[in-house]
């Protein structure tokens, strides 16, 4: 039985407790909503949910709990040979997994009997029906391995039926629950409301456990990494130069460099653009002219970067390389800071345009009727009063950028390359951190040297980074909005 | 009373929103350094018609005025007029207080800056006090200048604004229900100032309170429903109207 089935069979439970409670309840009452307490339909949605929610729940954490209950006890009766250390203990472990796995897909195969693969006692003959039933079992699997997985299958399975037992009992019981109280006098009403806190409170604490796992995970990581590592060095080092033999120098200082370098480039460039653009948009703009030109702005914010890295890869980059870099003499790499700024600056434009565009037109008409009414021009207007008002919000817009920015990986690799360099000048290849993280996890990777553990420690300064530019931006904003309001 | 000359002259004023005729055939002479009152029930046009004095309806984009207003004889619609100039000699208060997410001083300071009416920080000094007197709120606020103008309590936001729009030392003070916002012990401070206004300044305030009118006003314009239907000095208007619409909205049996 797929684990599939139990789940849609207390939602069937579940929708059958919604009719049933509905016409209990109305029947209670005679017929006549009137006398109920509760809508009908309200009597329904709290069988629904007494049915579904406690089981389903109760299903999703012994799922989740049952494979260390089972690896405990699969590993307990593993000999210390093989539990000698973490790495070996997780081989063994993955290694009966797969063929507990085997096991069980060769069964609902029919290719192998149950009694076949549980019963037999003896090595030789369960390995040679493995075999039989196509499944990768090497001479030298050891009889542990082999009985281990026994129990694994075995375990698997009564954990199954368990499971279902339980959330259906559960079910059952929250159904049984809900009709006895489905009698017109009670406040099923305030039931169903809490239900739907919840459910509302606990799609917010997902987002907010996410990030927290997100940052210990990265925390956990990083913590290895200057176990290995000296953590001076990869602060405050210039030399970036990973080697897998070992011997790397780890210093990101290049990295931050071109990272803050670059997006600095991205900013120059899209800030006054696009803070001009929002306010031709919201302030001399007619209705018919913004209805078009903001949308096709926004086209912008919809392009994937990939694509603004083949247009700085294959455009702008050669042109930069012939008409800039080559005559002034400051280099001949179609690769380079000026060439991935200058395009991830084209990025940014719709951030900041269209943020500052809502921002501005929310700054209310009576300051606008204000200044103009003491005979200021338009553009006197827009310096002296829209502006200061919008701040706090432009503020936000443009550190929103700028944590894009800092973020952006694609446009860098095919921009500026993934020479790690620390150097002024803007016309030669330099790379940011983002792109090395990247570079440092792909390929054969083993989480234990610290050459991929770098990378965590780069994503955990980087998120450092964006936080303290959020942080600004908070303060940033309270501060000028406490002046202003 | 004695009859000052006519400041403002409008001929046959109409405008449109859209498809919407708002003002149809306004004719009348506001006259200098008198407070005139517009009155009349909401929606007869008679902010509408204020708004046409300084050209602020500009700024709305389906909005069309056609005839003839005059300031000190100047036709105001004339192309070569500048309303960023008109504007200047035109103040305008407006029905909620709205001043700038600035500090006092600057709100006040905002109108000279902008016209270059100071030479030196100690002459624009002196425009903002002078203003901030006459505007009859210097003795609340000469201590803290430099706090944030929206600070204020509603009462005294309005008498910022009204300072604000004095210091560029307008001709005509337009005033859109300027105390429709306020508590009536506001409300009594800012018509205390507009009486005195009018020793300065031709003062036109639209107004929903009769009592406001008669107490301010010298001179009254009764509009309803787009048509100016009586205009007088106030005493008569409020004691002996000649047309029956607007006794019937002074005794309060439309509007």
């Amino acid at each position: 039985m797929s684990p599939l089935w139990t789940p849609l069979f207390i939602l069937a439970l579940a929708i059958a407790g919604f009719f049933a409670a509905r016409s209990r309840a109305l029947s209670t009452a005679g017929g006549n909503p009137r006398l109920m307490h509760s809508l009908p339909r309200v009597y329904g949605m709290n069988a629904l949910i007494w049915t579904a929610a406690p089981a389903l729940l109760l299903l999703a954490a012994l799922t989740l709990a049952q494979p260390m209950m089972q690896e405990r006890q699969v590993m307990s009766a593993l000999p210390d040979s093989l539990t000698a250390s973490a790495g070996e203990t997780s081989l063994a472990m993955a290694e009966i997994c797969r063929i507990a796995g085997g096991i069980a897909t060769a069964i609902e195969n029919r290719s192998l009997s149950k009694d076949a693969a549980l019963q037999s006692s003896d090595i030789g003959t369960l390995r040679d029906a493995l075999t039989g039933a196509g499944i990768a079992v090497t001479p030298e699997t050891s009889a542990e391995i082999l009985n281990g997985a026994q129990d694994w299958y075995a375990y698997d399975r009564r954990a199954a039926l368990l499971h279902a037992v339980l959330a259906l009992g559960a079910a059952a019981l929250g159904l049984v629950w809900a009709l006895r109280r489905a009698r017109k006098d009670v406040n099923a009403r305030s039931t169903v409301e809490r239900g739907i806190l919840l459910l509302l409170m606990g799609a917010a604490s997902v987002a907010i456990l996410t990030t927290v796992g997100i940052v210990f995970s990265m925390l956990f990581e990083a913590y290895h990494f200057f176990q290995q590592y000296s953590w001076r060095e990869f602060f405050f080092s210039t030399n970036w130069n990973p080697r897998f033999q070992g011997g790397s120098d780890l210093g990101m200082l290049p990295l931050l460099w071109g990272t803050l370098y670059i997006s600095l480039i991205a900013l120059i460039g899209a800030v006054p653009i696009g803070l001009f653009a929002a306010i031709y948009l919201s302030e001399y703009a007619s209705r018919r002219m913004r209805s078009i030109a903001k949308p096709l702005i926004e086209v912008l914010a919809g392009v994937p970067t990939i694509v603004y890295g083949l247009f700085a890869l294959i455009t702008v980059g050669p042109i930069l390389r012939d008409y800039f870099a080559a005559p002034m003499g400051l280099g001949n790499s179609a690769s380079s800071v000026m060439t991935a700024g200058l395009v991830m600056g084209i990025m940014l434009i719709p951030f900041v345009s269209s943020l500052s565009d809502d921002i501005i037109n929310a700054v209310p008409q009576s300051l606008r009727d204000g200044s103009y009414g003491l005979g200021s021009t338009q553009s006197e207007t827009v310096r002296h009063v829209v502006l200061p008002a919008a701040l706090p919000g432009i503020v936000g817009a443009i550190l929103l950028a700028a944590s894009r920015a800092i973020g952006e990986t694609m446009i860098v690799v095919l921009g500026a390359g993934a020479a790690a360099k620390l150097s002024m000048n803007p016309f030669e290849a330099m790379t940011t951190v983002t792109v090395k993280i990247v570079s440092q996890l792909t390929g054969d990777t083993d989480f234990a040297s610290p050459e991929t553990l770098v990378a965590f420690a780069l994503g955990l300064t980087l998120f450092v980074l964006t936080l303290i530019l959020n942080v600004i931006a908070l303060y940033v904003v309270r501060k000028y909005r406490e002046q202003y309001e | 009373m004695t009859q000052n000359r006519a400041k403002i002259r409008t001929e046959g004023v109409n405008v449109h929103y859209g498809a919407t005729h708002a003002i149809k055939d306004v004719t009348l002479d506001i006259p200098d350094k008198t407070v005139t009152a517009f009155i009349g029930p909401s929606g007869c046009g008679k902010s509408t018609f204020l708004r046409c004095i300084n050209r602020m309806n500009d700024t709305i984009d389906v909005c069309r005025v056609t005839g003839i207003i005059t300031i000190d004889g100047e036709d105001i619609y004339d192309r070569r007029i500048d309303p960023v100039q008109l504007r200047r000699k035109v103040g305008m208060v407006f029905q909620k207080p709205n001043p700038f997410p600035k500090s006092i001083y600057d709100n006040v300071a905002y109108g000279p800056k902008i016209h270059g009416l100071a030479r030196n920080r100690a002459e624009l000094d002196e425009i903002v006090e002078k203003a901030l007197r006459r505007g009859a709120i210097w003795d609340e606020v000469k201590d803290r200048l430099s706090e944030p103008g929206t600070g204020l309590s509603g009462g005294q936001q309005q008498r910022l604004c009204i300072a604000r729009a004095i210091a560029t030392e307008p001709e005509i003070l337009l005033m859109d229900e300027p105390c429709s916002a306020l508590d009536p012990i506001a409300t009594s401070q800012v018509e205390e100032l507009i009486y005195e206004l009018k020793n300065n300044y031709s003062v036109v305030i639209v107004t929903h309170s009769m009592q406001q009118a008669a107490r301010v006003s010298q001179k009254t314009a009764f509009f309803h429903l787009g048509t100016m239907v009586e205009y007088g000095e106030t005493d008569e208007i409020f004691t002996n109207p000649r047309d029956e619409r607007t006794e019937n909205y002074i005794t309060g049996r439309i509007g």
